[in-house]
């Protein structure tokens, strides 16, 4: 039966540098859970490291998780992506580790970047430099995310930096989005920047679908905007149907 | 200005639009965010940037600007250099940092908003 469904894609937790140490499992899908949420997405920046945990913790409380990943492009473009199955979340990830080059991270500058067990243990620190860029073009994140049938969503196209209209002006015609995201500062804030509008739908004349979520790298800040899905059940797929407006499902 | 006196003085390499060069260069803009390229270059300038992404013809067409200088010496995409081809752009690259490059241009006499 199809019903709605809440949900909150793009949450990071400790392992992004940027993301604050109490972005924890527990701490994540509690707060999820209060606030409403039927499904959330964990998409730290070029890692998939802490997914499995929020997962397990998500099935305990009855929140539905959404394996995922931000990940920097060549162009420094952040595409999200989430996947159904943990072997395409495992394949993206190498595909990812051997494009993101051999830098550390610096923690004092950048953050620590926290592997967390399902009882918000630490269990490591994963040594890469996660807020680099990978050496992967925006057409080919897009292309490697379809052929491991994950959903690819520009993120926060409202936003300057890391946001495709920003770094590349337009989004390219022949781009396979599934949607793109913005920012909850999007409602408030204008839509003109640098003489150009920030408008997913005027920039590339194909109709993107349009969702919005929060990009929480704080606890307080899960939820702060949230896409209402008509669907069967959460899944990738389902998703995809609802952005397509295809079998009754939607995007309200 | 002419592209082609920039070509020599710079020791540039012309990756596409080889015939583009008797464009005329009037000042010049660098940035890598495209948008901010779209918002403020103008017409004629000579656009400095490390992005290889197609969008930079594309932008390169929509300001009507002189030619692109790649940094660093970035390759363009496939499909960069096809764009820059068909949209008769030259695309220009540099062994140089942007920071050379830029300094290069100003000794030149080529200039942002005001006179050098």
């Amino acid at each position: 039966m199809l019903k709605e469904f809440i949900g909150d894609l793009h949450i990071h937790t400790c392992l992004s540098p940027c993301g604050d140490k109490d972005m924890v499992p527990t701490r994540i899908v509690k707060e999820a859970q209060n606030l409403g949420l039927n499904f959330i997405g964990i998409s730290d920046h070029n890692s998939v490291e802490n997914i499995f945990a929020v997962k397990k913790v998500g099935e305990k409380f009855g929140v539905k998780v959404l394996g995922g990943i931000e990940i920097t492009s060549e162009e420094e473009v952040h595409i999200l992506a989430f996947f159904d199955e943990d072997w395409s979340l495992v394949k993206i990830q190498e595909i990812v580790y051997e494009n993101l080059g051999n830098e550390e991270n610096d923690e004092t500058l950048f953050g620590e970047q926290l592997i967390i067990d399902e009882n918000d243990r630490i269990i490591g620190k994963n040594r890469r430099f996660l807020i680099g860029a990978t050496e992967l073009k925006v057409e080919e994140i897009v292309d490697l995310i379809h052929n491991l049938d994950g959903l690819a969503i520009a993120a926060h196209v409202d936003r300057e930096s890391f946001g495709i209209i920003g770094q590349l002006g337009f989004i390219p015609k022949e781009l396979k989005l599934d949607a793109v995201e913005v920012s909850p500062l999007f409602r408030s804030q204008p839509r003109i920047k640098y003489g150009v509008e920030v408008s997913p739908v005027s920039s590339t004349g194909q109709n993107l679908p349009i969702v919005s979520f929060s990009d929480a790298h704080r606890i307080e800040d899960i939820g702060k905007s949230f896409t209402t899905f008509f669907l069967e059940e959460v899944t990738v797929n389902e998703i995809k149907k609802a952005l397509l407006n295809q079998d009754g499902r939607g995007v309200i | 200005m002419k592209l082609k006196e920039i070509v020599k003085e710079l020791n540039l390499k012309v990756i596409t639009a080889k015939d583009s060069l008797d464009k005329e260069v009037i000042g010049g803009y660098a940035s890598d965010l495209l948008s901010d390229v779209i918002a403020n270059s103008k017409d004629s300038n000579i656009w400095v940037t490390l992005q290889i992404h197609q969008n930079i013809v594309a932008v390169a067409s929509m300001k009507n600007l002189s030619g692109i200088i790649l940094v660093n010496a970035r390759e363009p995409e496939k499909d960069t250099v096809e764009k820059a081809e068909q949209e008769n752009i030259a695309i220009m690259a540099s062994n140089l940092p942007a920071f050379e490059v830029i300094g290069r241009l100003y000794a030149l006499g080529i200039c942002g908003k005001k006179q050098c």
